[in-house]
């Protein structure tokens, strides 16, 4: 027997007169109380992550700071790419190129204003993963139609065979003496801008 | 019988620094996790929602595999299986030659730790570098892991600087002990790796089984780095981290952050099914690890430990796990968890952990998917060996107390005997095995008059 | 329910007569008529947390004869009610271990008592057990209770849901353990300053005790260990 019967046979054995499976009870909360204000709490939640949020796609160009070489997906729309820096389209950037970069600009899938995570899932906007992963500075757009309260909320507006990151605050450990340190490996500045215009 | 672990915690006992940095270390934590999962108003309903998928999924456990299997396959992923630890560092290692390397980078897992994968690569000539910043300090300072999440807890930051200086090559000359600086450290001495390497080495949080996804969660972007830079992806899977579905997540993405670090969120969770051209490892491969798994989920009561999600809150707010770090467990899974599944998964060894436990059910109290552990506690030690003369004690104690008049009678000499030191109220010091009880505390001293002298005598 | 079956554990039976004796002096004085079934020896607890489940099942057919007939039943230890609750219907079915109730939640949930009518002018700090907290879900009761006695002063105990260490054969299986569990018990209830610890289980209070009175010999102004069902019965 190779090792995927055995251990399939092994399992079937185990749960000889094990029963049906139980009920999944599914009484939990799927949205916030009504009438929460989902932007006010997603700005909440990202700056307690110390996440530097702005509002409005004019404040692009403050986001981006003083990064001169910004990367970007090909389809970023026009209008974000805003201020005096160089928008440099990924096409298949070599990862020198994409590590050499000040910034990068994305989009995002959608956002869950609880918990302060904003999720890219290789849709519009958003590009492949290395290039939000390996710049060291990451500006993200949040349009207010994708902020959502809820976790279950935002589920089924991903792409869900498609890669995903969901991202909450910038790259952080707490591995010495469980202290919060932002800024490790992945982008060590996470600034998002609301875009309600 | 093994004494394992009151032997190696009497040791840990007698180490003052490891037992400030451990209580300093989970009393933050619990703190932190009390505060995130106060905020839910539905924790109670998310925790019986968890334990019930769990206990689902542990149901249809061989459908659930192959219908993860199948769409994994079918999303471009290599399936295999492995038995047992050997198996899995077999294929994982065939598989990193065939990528033509000779070193992997690893995102924390605890499934590669299980199988002592490291080790295995070592001794196949293979390099495996830990990438996770506790897992870095751990392997540069050769020692083992003693938490589950935070596997250097049992080091300052001191103690870290130290590690690093003296085995890290590029290590900063002025480096302080500023957890930022050594961050940052550690940054700088693994971004060429990340940026270079061909194969990493992953697990899994969770595996889902509707579409073949696979989900790790983490905070410093190690993990997206190692899945995401390498052309090649090794993931090693137990097969009871399946969920049936993605909306699964809506429940245990709320659940595991909070318990773990105590944060609402985590900062990075990656998801993945299969390869996608032109978006990360296009050679990827999925190991669904068994390694006696199949073996717990033969006993009604003790397979429930096959719900844990790897949270470590359990370690964080018990009281001996507190106090004698994970390392006294002598298993890579410590603390609560670790007293139910080791024994479970390494059957005939460590039968001395479900002892290691007041049973003072602070475990199960957090535990994101309700796993009873004192009630899996208790059920293991009706299965353990007892000792010859643990055996003869409780059968006499039994006799004893299984028959009123016997009882009363043993009462009436137990007053009678201890006459002697009735006046001081206490005894300072009793013969073994009373001596065990002695050793740190008085021992109180029948009364002169029982409750129920004084109750016949009101009767009267 | 006038007539309530006292429980009063093998530990007060060997070592404390003072506790049931407050029991009885508590339910009497709220006009329950207490009855002694002097059959009764242990729940078995013991047996049942060391693994001997066949010793423990019939211990537990013991304490059905002994109880039967009673419709509640009252015992001063969170352990034992947590015991006959939780593992009773696994060891001998029926409907048992449902009838045994820890003393405050007899006063609280059955009588409908807070105040019965106590007067205790002392500091008192009070431990919450881990079996009448965690398995038994008392909460609060034994505080609401003490804080309804007249002269009391309750003063908060650092760290109170941290085990004490005793846990049973723990206490001897891993001393060391349950030793350094004891010391950092002991020092929180000393800081406190109070006269007392109060807690709801004179097995977990033996092993307080036992650690306290050692601290007394090396420092004075130790609190000394009471049952809180002696507190209720002290008279005003």
């Amino acid at each position: 027997m190779n090792a995927r019967e055995e251990i399939l046979a092994r399992l079937r054995e185990s749960l000889e007169g094990a029963g049906p499976a139980p009920e999944v009870p599914r009484d939990y909360r799927r949205a916030l109380e009504p009438g929460t204000d989902v932007v006010d709490l997603l700005i909440d939640r990202l700056e307690d992550y110390r996440a530097r949020v702005h509002r409005g796609t004019g404040a692009i160009a403050d986001a981006l700071g003083d990064a001169r070489r910004v990367v970007v997906p090909a389809d970023l729309p026009a209008e974000w790419r805003t201020g005096g820096a160089e928008f440099v389209e990924d096409d298949r950037l070599p990862t020198a190129d994409l590590d050499a970069a000040d910034a990068v600009l994305t989009g995002c899938a959608a956002a869950v204003a609880v918990s302060g995570t904003i999720m890219l899932d290789a849709g519009p906007a958003q590009g492949r993963r290395a290039v939000s992963l390996v710049p060291d500075h990451h500006v993200i757009v949040v349009e207010r139609e994708r902020i959502v309260g809820h976790l279950a909320e935002a589920l089924p507006r991903l792409h869900r065979s498609n890669p995903q990151t969901w991202i909450s605050g910038p790259s952080a450990t707490s591995d010495i003496e469980l202290q919060r340190v932002e800024g490790v490996h992945g982008p060590r500045r996470l600034d998002v801008v609301i875009s309600d215009d | 019988m093994s004494t394992a672990f009151p032997k190696a915690a009497k040791v840990a006992l007698g180490m003052p620094q490891l037992r400030s940095n451990l209580a300093h270390a989970t009393g933050a934590i619990r703190a932190k996790r009390t505060d995130v999962a106060g905020e839910l108003d539905d924790w109670e309903e998310l925790r019986s929602t968890a334990a019930a998928v769990k206990a689902d999924v542990q149901h249809r456990l061989p459908e659930l595999a192959l219908e993860f299997e199948r769409n994994a396959r079918a999303a471009g992923a290599r399936v295999h299986w492995a038995r047992d630890a050997a198996e899995a560092n077999r294929i994982a290692a065939r598989i990193t030659c065939e990528a033509g390397a000779d070193e992997v980078v690893k995102v924390k897992s605890m499934a590669t730790q299980e199988i002592e994968l490291n080790e295995h690569f070592e001794a196949e000539g293979l390099a495996a570098w830990e990438t996770d910043l506790a897992e870095l300090i751990v392997q540069l300072a050769e020692d083992r892991p003693s938490h589950i999440l935070v596997p250097a807890i049992h080091y300052n930051r001191t103690e870290i600087r130290e590690i690093f200086n003296e085995r890290m090559p590029d290590a900063p000359s002025d480096l302080t002990d500023d957890p930022a600086a050594l961050a940052e450290a550690a940054r700088l001495h693994l971004r060429r790796r990340f940026l270079s390497a061909k194969v990493a080495v992953s697990g899994a949080n969770f595996a889902i089984a509707e579409s073949g996804a696979l989900v790790v969660v983490e905070s410093e972007g190690n993990g997206r780095m190692c899945l995401t830079m390498p052309e090649t992806l090794i993931s090693v899977v137990g097969i009871e981290k399946l969920l049936p579905r993605f909306d699964d997540l809506e429940v245990f993405m709320q659940l595991l952050p909070r318990s773990s670090t105590g944060e609402r969120m985590n900062p990075y969770t990656s998801v993945w099914t299969g390869a996608t051209e032109g978006d990360g490892p296009e050679d990827v491969h999925i190991i669904l690890l068994d390694n006696g798994r199949s073996g717990v989920l033969a006993d009604e009561v003790g397979r429930q430990a096959l719900s844990c999600i790897r949270c470590s809150a359990c370690l964080n707010v018990c009281p001996v796990y507190e106090r004698t770090g994970g390392h006294a467990y002598g298993h890579v899974y410590p603390g609560p968890i670790g007293a139910i599944l080791a024994p479970q998964l390494e059957p005939g060894e460590h039968d001395d952990l479900p002892y290691a436990s007041s049973l003072c059910g602070a475990c199960y109290e957090v535990c994101p998917v309700k796993i009873n552990i004192p009630e899996v506690l208790v059920h293991l030690r009706r299965q353990g060996p007892h000792g010859a003369g643990e055996r003869a004690v409780m059968g006499a104690a039994q006799r004893v107390m299984a028959r009123p008049r016997l009882w009363r009678a043993a009462l009436r000499a137990a007053r009678f005997l201890s006459r002697p030191w009735r006046g001081r109220g206490h005894v300072r010091r009793l013969p073994w095995p009373g001596s065990k009880w002695t050793g740190s505390r008085d021992m109180s001293v029948p009364p002169r008059l029982s409750f129920r002298d004084w109750w016949k005598e009101r009767e009267r | 329910m006038n007539r309530i079956g006292l429980f009063i554990t093998c530990v007060n039976d060997a070592l404390y007569p003072e506790t049931p004796k407050a029991v009885v002096t508590v339910l009497e004085r709220l006009g329950y008529e207490v009855d002694f079934p002097q059959a009764q020896t242990c729940c078995g607890q013991m047996h049942a947390n060391s693994g001997y489940r066949d010793h423990a099942t019939g211990l537990a057919r013991g304490f059905e004869r002994a109880f039967g007939e009673y419709e509640a039943i009252v015992t001063p230890s969170g352990s034992c009610a947590a015991m006959a609750r939780d593992q009773y219907p696994d060891l001998i079915g029926g409907g048992i271990g449902a009838r045994v109730y820890e003393l405050s939640e007899f006063l609280i949930d059955q009588a409908g008592v807070d105040d019965v009518g106590a007067r205790f002018p002392h500091t008192v700090t009070y431990h919450p057990t881990c079996h009448g907290t965690r398995a038994l879900g008392l909460g609060d009761k034994p505080l609401r209770l003490l804080r309804a006695v007249g002269g009391i002063e309750l003063i908060d105990l650092p760290e109170p849901d941290q085990c004490c260490g005793f846990g049973g054969t723990f206490a001897l299986k891993n001393a060391e353990v349950s030793s350094a569990m004891l010391d950092d018990k002991c020092r929180n209830a000393a800081g406190t300053g109070a006269e007392y610890l109060a807690a709801a289980d004179n097995s977990c209070l033996s092993h307080i005790g036992g650690g306290l009175s050692r601290a007394a010999r090396a420092s004075r102004g130790v609190p000394k260990p009471i049952h809180y069902a002696e507190i209720l019965a002290s008279a005003p």
